[in-house]
């Protein structure tokens, strides 16, 4: 189950004055079960690049291989392609239209073909796995909270049974706490159920503690590829792009230069904090 | 997928009539408009075709471009030639059963089918080279006087100038929207007329509900910016009339009373 991109072009508006190239020769492959956090600036070709992973957008040029199989090609069949290949759209809650949760939720496995009983099972299922409790199930979706609804769209997309999971910044107008829930259940799904998970996002924080491997674009191409600790060593390359190191590396920068001599490579709090508390020891030792 | 779809088709150039005060763009068509239902002989056609086609080589925009805007009233333009073909009455020409093609009948309809391109293409140049905005401002002008019978003139004007506005902001957002259900599996592609209505819920609600959310947000922005109607409101880029436009509306004027002597004349 794995994702290749080869050589991928893709240009909007293409053969018109307006064309503009937004992804160009980008060749990146995905295995299964990872979990890789895509970031770049705005206008960096993310969105797109995520759109030609599901077949809604179609290369200009190159091609996309799923399982081997180009998604274009003759032996793909593009609406149930996306059904294994999921994608949560930013700010999903505002695709929400049923009269109620249930109803909602169950709109992609219906689409898949599946019977009444199915549809509901799988839509149960997926709205406990997010935490959507039961006595919502039968509410309007426009009557839940921000984040309940972001959940219930969320939900909408895992009924799909999909082995591939993409979000487009999941996190987005959320408050800290809601924030930390979702990527807890995003985390949460790709350890216990062993889906591939593609997290687009702008808070290097966010990425630095949840993922195993982290893309950066950079007009319409992949600058960076590696484990967040890699990824993040190129502080000023990152910079320039208009992206950062999450912050408590500044901060781990700004003890180093007050004379605690800490390990400036700490990319999570946790680890930080871990890392001050050896060094102080140290020094009162 | 609605990124084929020009709406609102401002053509960016330099010309003449770009630069020329809206007003006299909007009242300039009305008068051309009223000066293609006086002429009804082949002169005032003529007079009215030369005019146009200067309009058009003044507005430097390709003529391509403003036959393209012609396509989606084709049908329309078809569906009145057939109406006035066979049922006007008079001297029939060609007879075939208990229908008759009139010799007045095939008059009319060539003059209706040019009065109608030419209104079309007339206005089509209007929009053309005429933001909406300034097309808006240029309204609020012109009816400034109904003020005194009570219209709400400045409030009008700006439901039209925000409507505009609103147009390429919902069409994003079906866009994202229609995404969003086929990320889901949605089909919008396929099936029957009723099946294909149907499966268009999925869009529209969501849309619906966005454009009140937006709506509501705007309301809400306006307000908090002391926005209270047109009283006492001033502009940033004001009307002023120059020499062009006096030029202009000299020109129309001329136009407009050769059409008048044409009829009166019988030519």
């Amino acid at each position: 189950m794995s994702i290749r991109a080869e050589n991928v072009s893709y240009i909007y508006n293409e053969g018109s004055a307006m064309a503009s190239t937004a992804i160009h020769g980008l060749s990146v492959s995905i295995g299964d079960g990872e979990f890789i956090g895509l970031i770049g600036h705005t206008g960096s070709g993310k969105s797109t690049f995520i759109q030609l992973l599901n077949g809604l957008l179609a290369p200009s040029e190159g091609r996309i291989l799923y399982n081997g199989k180009d998604i274009h090609g003759t032996e793909t069949d593009l609406k149930s392609l996306r059904t294994k290949v999921g994608l949560v759209f930013q700010y999903p809650e505002h695709q929400l239209f049923e009269s109620d949760v249930l109803k909602d939720v169950m709109f992609g496995p219906k689409n898949q073909g599946l019977s009444t009983e199915e549809q509901k099972e799988r839509a149960v299922q997926a709205l406990q796995s997010v935490g959507v409790s039961e006595e919502d199930f039968s509410r309007s979706p426009f009557e839940l909270s921000g984040g309940q609804k972001r959940r219930a769209a969320i939900a909408g997309v895992l009924a799909m049974r999909p082995e591939v999971l993409i979000l487009d910044e999941p996190t987005a107008g959320l408050d800290p706490r809601g924030r930390d829930e979702i990527l807890d259940l995003i985390s949460g799904m790709h350890r216990e159920m062993g889906i591939t998970v593609i997290l687009v996002s702008h808070s290097m924080e966010d990425v630095a503690s949840h993922v195993g491997r982290i893309l950066v674009m950079d007009d319409g191409n992949i600058r960076f590829d590696g484990t967040p600790r890699e990824v993040f060593s190129h502080r000023e390359e990152l910079e320039e792009m208009g992206l950062s190191a999450p912050s408590i590396t500044y901060t781990m920068e700004y003890l180093r230069s007050l004379g605690l001599p800490v390990d400036t490579g700490m990319i999570t709090i946790s680890e930080a904090a871990g890392e001050i508390l050896r060094c102080l020891e140290e020094r009162n030792a | 997928m609605l990124k084929d779809i020009t709406l609102g088709q401002y053509y960016q150039t330099d010309s003449v009539l770009h630069r020329l005060d809206p007003r006299v763009k909007l009242i300039g068509t009305f008068v051309f408009i009223i000066a293609l239902f006086i002429v009804n002989t082949p002169a005032g056609y003529l007079l009215c075709a030369v005019f146009l086609a200067a309009m058009i080589k003044l507005s430097r925009v390709p003529l391509r471009y403003i036959l393209g805007g012609m396509k989606p009233v084709l049908f329309l333009l078809a569906i009145t030639v057939f109406f006035n073909l066979l049922f006007t009455p008079g001297t029939p020409l060609v007879s075939v059963w208990r229908i008759s093609i009139t010799r007045e009948g095939v008059s009319f309809a060539v003059k209706m089918a040019a009065r109608l391109c030419f209104l079309i293409t007339g206005t089509t140049l209007m929009t053309l080279t005429t933001t909406p905005n300034q097309l808006t401002d240029a309204l609020e002008a012109v009816l400034r006087p109904l003020k005194a019978l009570h219209v709400p003139v400045h409030e009008i004007a700006m439901m039209m100038s925000i409507a505009l506005r609103f147009i390429p902001i919902l069409m994003e957002e079906t866009d994202k929207i229609m995404k969003a259900q086929m990320a889901r599996g949605a089909d919008f592609e396929t099936g029957n007329v009723i099946r294909r209505a149907k499966n268009m819920v999925p869009i529209l609600v969501p849309l619906f509900i966005s454009a009140f959310r937006r709506a509501n947000d705007l309301a809400m922005a306006m307000e908090a910016r002391c926005y209270r109607g047109g009283e006492g409101r001033t502009r940033m880029k004001p009307l002023v009339y120059g020499r062009a436009d006096y030029t202009a509306y000299s020109v129309i004027a001329a136009v407009f009373a050769c059409c008048v002597l044409i009829r009166a004349a019988g030519i």
